[in-house]
């Protein structure tokens, strides 16, 4: 539970974290609000030689109108993006998905951009944003670039961006008044979802996500095309783990996860249909 | 003139707690609080293999580590020991058990066994100094599945030439036979077979310990987060060969233990051990890791149990088979925890002579158990009430009203049972009716026949245990009789200073019980004065020198007796000045109000604070009285305390994710009278809680190696006050006779009443679908697989249904 030693740096803008990472090479790590890379240092799963502590970045912390998205800074904490009544009104599926990250003082530390890039397959936002057509902006020493959320997740843990690049911004499309809802699977109301299913509808198009059947959060673009070409609510979620992977652990077999996948998509689809 | 008025009762009053403003502000001082300049940092290296021989360990790359002062194996330490590490229960006179010594030093019996240990500078240089140390190992077969373990297929302690610990048998027929006589004519038989899992204590603080050389002459002070400073002070000055009179422990304030600090640990005895060696202070705690492996665990048993009952229903005779997980040792009451379970296989029950108790411990390598909140009697009451269940069942009754049909008459009090134990008191009938009036049961059921028969997804299911707590551990006489090696009393000194504030010193230490403010409060009720003008002193066997400490939820029947017995005996000194003084008969002497009158003569008074300076001054004593107000007891209880109570529930189960929701929770608890409800309240809140986790959310998981699996609490799920249902406290009161106070326990009875409760409701919501039993604990995946399984058993599928040891194997 003590994490091995390791320098730190802080950083005051993204231009100087860029830089800093430059400087220090593969082996620093971005600390924002540290609620998954510092257990995982504790635990010694990670071992970076320096942290670049970008939490002081305060011009990476807003929730923006921007026409037909709402663009959200890397370093808006959950809490923020929770009660964000832009939102709320644009986008209420991540802002209550959102509302089921963790616990209320993880809400308080931890932040998008930080859940986003860890890239864990288990945490809400990464499939909820994914369901969303989310796109993520990341910024490296020669400027930057938009990944489509679909190309981002590479692996366990693994995204997209490059070690020098940082994620400054999500852009999350407006939900047009589409059916939604977020179901989290768990045993207790602060763990990490067994499965979930971020799920929204609007006439023929659709978008379904799902949390932990995978190494990567999983698009789940058979249930879409099922709905698409007018298949039943019930028989489209059978399709919900045609493009999952899912693997067993402590709290569920892989039929297990299957089954909760189908069930989840269901009733999440009846609800964001009603 | 003056009015006669019955002066305020201070017991029972629901005062707020006088340890909480520091506990909360952070500002108590917890063993790893404590500043101690010039301190080494001890770091344990635990073996990764549950099972392997120790071929070679070598410290010196640790030595190396900057910081590091210095590195041991187990053999380099060996000469240190007096003798192994105590077991203060050996069950049965062949009992077998295996030297257990700090460090391992020719074998590894568990992940998690010590095999070298390094002092440092600070913390984080010993942890980074471990992994300088090499030690080969040859790794053997893990031993984790009981029955496995009994086969001797693989022994683990090789000079034991067997894995068997001990059989400990208890049978009781009026004549030889009764047992099987009554089996044989039964209308109605169950045979039941559940599985206690092995659960982690996790005690918000995990352990710490400071071992202090004090200068010259030998004395050594040892501050730990323990339950029990008395009798670890007694076996640290065994086993490390220091005279007992030079021994100090001290726990300063102690974040839990639930049984979990009722031991004497290796790392105890090393931060002693190295102190001395060294003669500079030790210092050790764990992370919660280590906490999860390296200290004990608790339940771990295979259960059995057989009813025989007649026609109506009514028992007839009990058969119970247990077989019990050790772990790799004895620590130092584990053998003993089945049995403190064995006179409760009955239950609240009216069963006659024949009674038919086995329990056959066997060592696995798994972390050592040892007592965990109930000790024996959670696992008992759990197999009772489930198999009263499957009887209802099978006979087609009601599960209250089956109960209702055995509960011992309130009339039978004192009631002498089939054990010969006698339980001072009861009304089983009584808490069940306000448990079912709080529930609403009757309404539940009948809404549970309308859900449940429609088909819905959404199956009701109600739970009810009635239990018998059997705490206050205990009549000296009793534990002799159950080869125990220490007795159950417990001592206390009222002591009032000269400017009448009152001291007393308890010899149960409180880790979280309110021991501070219950104690004030009987003392303020006894003489009449403010529990704000009382101090509780504790926890220090300098301050506090006689003591057995606190489990077993003995502290209040047992300690507070003590109390009250002491207070006693100042009031009758006191009443000698008293009468001196007022030249009064002592006889015509009234105590009331803090103070003593005359009979018939009103402005007779004489206040207790004018008694204390008189006693202190000495200058007007009655001839032959000694100076000073005070007065010391040491109490042996006639009878153990016997709490009971009906714990109800309401689940709904989700048949199609498997997922429980508890919708409502009654507690009715009779604990006799209350000293502070308040207290009470909580005690049960938390208790149920921790029967709560037992039943839906807990379990040490090993992996097929002999790996603990769950050793994060990311991993092992304890319930956090969102993922457990508002629980409705109920009481009766039936003072119990044997003491003076008419007190019972209640530190254990709601994880007593909980898990059985719990689990009865889940089985009652999916008995529809052929549901027989679901596994501990009733995790959404757990009980989807029951469901499943009953599914296929309807349809002809006999392999998947009868495979019911789903718990944990995934």
């Amino acid at each position: 539970m003590i994490p091995a030693a390791f320098d730190y740096v802080r950083a005051g803008s993204a231009e100087e974290a860029i830089s800093l990472v430059g400087q220090h090479g593969e082996d620093a790590k971005f600390l924002a609000g540290g609620h998954s890379l510092l257990p995982l240092m504790k635990l010694r799963l990670a071992q970076p030689s320096v942290l670049i502590d970008i939490g002081r970045v305060s011009d990476l912390s807003y929730i923006r109108d921007a026409g037909d998205h709402v663009a959200i800074g890397a370093l808006t904490r959950h809490m923020d993006v929770e009660n964000s009544d832009l939102l709320k009104q644009h986008v209420p599926l991540l802002a209550h998905a959102t509302s089921h990250v963790g616990d209320p003082q993880v809400r308080h530390r931890g932040t998008i951009g930080g859940s986003i890039a860890h890239a864990d397959p288990a945490s809400d936002l990464p499939a909820t944003t994914l369901a969303l057509g989310a796109t993520y902006v990341a910024q490296g020493p020669n400027g930057t670039r938009e990944i489509a959320a679909g190309d981002f997740y590479q692996g366990f843990l693994t995204s997209s961006l490059a070690p020098d690049e940082l994620l400054t911004e999500i852009r999350v499309p407006k939900m047009n008044g589409a059916g939604w809802n977020f179901q989290k699977f768990n045993r207790r109301a602060m763990d990490w979802a067994i499965v979930g299913v971020a799920a929204w509808r609007n006439n023929g198009d659709s978008g379904v996500a799902l949390v932990n059947m995978a190494s990567t959060p999983v698009l789940a673009t058979s249930v879409s095309s099922a709905l698409a070409s007018g298949a039943s609510i019930a028989e489209a979620a059978e399709q919900a783990a045609a493009d999952a992977d899912p693997q067993a652990d402590l709290n569920a077999s892989v039929e297990y996860r299957v089954h909760l996948a189908k069930v989840l998509t269901r009733r999440a689809l009846e609800a964001a249909s009603s | 003139m003056t009015v006669t008025q019955e002066p305020t009762r201070v017991i029972g009053q629901r005062l707020l707690r006088r340890e909480d403003p520091a506990l909360l502000t952070g500002e108590a001082k917890f063993t790893n609080d404590l500043p101690v300049t010039g301190a080494l940092h001890l770091a344990v290296l635990r073996s990764p293999y549950a099972h392997a021989r120790i071929t070679s360990v070598d410290v010196s790359g640790a030595l190396a580590v900057p910081g590091v002062r210095a590195a041991y194996s187990g053999a380099d330490l060996s000469d240190q020991w007096g003798g192994p590490m105590p077991c203060a229960w050996p069950v049965t006179d062949d009992m077998k058990n295996p030297a257990h010594y700090p460090l391992a030093t020719s074998k590894a019996c568990y992940a998690g066994d010590g095999v070298a240990c390094v002092l440092a500078d600070s913390a984080i240089a010993a942890r980074d100094a471990l992994e300088a140390i090499t030690v080969q190992y040859e790794p053997l077969e893990p031993v984790l599945d009981l029955e496995d373990a009994l086969s001797d297929r693989v022994v683990i302690h090789d000079d034991l030439g067997t894995n068997t610990s001990y059989t400990w048998n208890l049978l009781v027929e009026d004549h030889d036979g009764a047992v099987d006589e009554a089996f044989a004519a039964a209308a109605h038989t169950v045979s039941e077979r559940y599985i206690q899992q092995r659960l982690i204590p996790m005690a918000m603080e995990p352990r710490a310990v400071l071992a202090m050389p004090q200068p010259f002459g030998g004395d050594m002070t040892l501050y730990s987060t323990t339950q029990i400073p008395h009798i670890l002070k007694v076996m640290v000055a065994l086993t490390l060969g220091i005279p007992e009179h030079q021994m100090r422990v001290i726990a300063p304030s102690v974040g839990g233990g639930f049984g979990s600090k009722l031991n004497v640990y290796a790392e105890e005895l090393l931060c002693v051990a190295l102190a001395r060696k060294h003669g500079v202070p030790v210092r050790w705690n764990e992370d919660r890791s280590e906490n999860a492996m390296a200290t004990i665990h608790g339940r771990g048993q295979v259960q059995r149990i057989e009813l025989a009952a007649d026609a109506d229903g009514k028992l007839t005779a009990i058969r119970v088979r247990l077989i019990g997980d050790m772990g790799a040792y004895l620590q130092l009451v584990t053998p003993g925890i089945p049995l403190l379970g064995a006179f409760l296989y009955a239950g609240v029950y009216d069963l006659p002579k024949a009674y038919d108790f086995s329990c056959t411990s066997v060592f696995t390598t798994m972390t050592p158990t040892d007592a965990y909140r109930g000790a024996g009697r959670p696992e008992a009451t759990f197999a009772i009430e489930r198999a009263m269940d499957s009887l209802a069942a099978k006979i087609g009754v009601d599960p209250l009203e089956l109960r209702r049909r055995n509960f011992i008459a309130v009339e039978k009090y004192p009631y002498e049972a089939y054990s010969g134990l006698v339980y001072d008191s009861g009304n089983h009938d009584g808490a069940a009716t306000k448990a079912a009036e709080m529930l609403g049961y009757d309404e539940l059921r009948a809404r549970q026949g309308t859900q449940n028969a429609n088909g819905s997804n959404k199956r009701l299911g109600i739970g009810v245990t009635s239990y018998f707590e059997m705490c206050g551990l205990a009549p000296s006489r009793v534990l002799a009789s159950l080869n125990y090696s220490a007795g159950g009393w417990e001592a206390a000194t009222v002591r009032v200073l000269p400017t009448s504030k009152v001291q007393v010193v308890t010899g149960s230490a409180p880790h979280g019980q309110g021991h501070e403010t219950a104690w004030s409060m009987i003392v303020a009720d006894k003489m009449g004065i403010s529990p704000d003008d009382v101090d509780v002193l504790h926890s220090d066997t300098a301050i506090a020198p006689l003591g057995l400490d606190t489990y077993g939820s003995r502290s209040l029947p047992v300690g507070g007796v003590a109390i009250a017995m002491a207070c006693d005996k100042v009031i009758d000194k006191a009443k000698q000045i008293a009468a001196h003084q007022l030249e009064a008969s002592a006889d015509d002497l009234e105590y009331a109000g803090g103070e003593f009158s005359v009979r018939g003569s009103p402005d007779k008074t004489m206040p207790l604070a004018a008694i204390a300076f008189e006693a202190f001054t000495a200058h007007n004593l009655p001839d032959g009285l000694e100076p000073n107000l005070e007065a010391q007891v040491t109490y042996d209880p006639p009878n153990f305390s016997w709490p009971f109570g009906t714990h109800m529930c309401a689940v709904e189960v989700d048949t199609e994710t498997g997922q429980v929701d508890v919708l409502k929770y009654v507690a009715v608890d009779d604990c006799g009278v209350q000293v502070n409800p308040l207290i009470v309240d909580g005690q049960v809140h938390g208790g149920v809680v921790q029967g709560i986790g037992q039943a839906l959310f807990e379990e040490a998981v090993y992996d097929t190696d002999g790996n603990l699996k769950t050793s994060t609490l990311a991993e092992y799920l304890v319930p956090a006050a969102s993922d457990v249902p508002p629980i409705a406290t109920g009481h009766t009161v039936t003072p119990s006779p044997t003491n003076q106070l008419g007190v019972k326990g209640i530190g254990e009875a709601g994880t007593i009443g909980a898990a059985s409760t719990i689990i009865n409701a889940v089985v009652d919501a999916l008995s529809g679908l052929g549901v027989h039993d679901v596994p501990m604990p009733a995790s959404p995946h757990n009980v989807w697989t029951a469901i499943n399984a009953a599914r296929a058993n309807a349809s002809g599928n006999n392999t998947i249904a009868n495979n019911n040891n789903i718990g944990g194997s995934q």
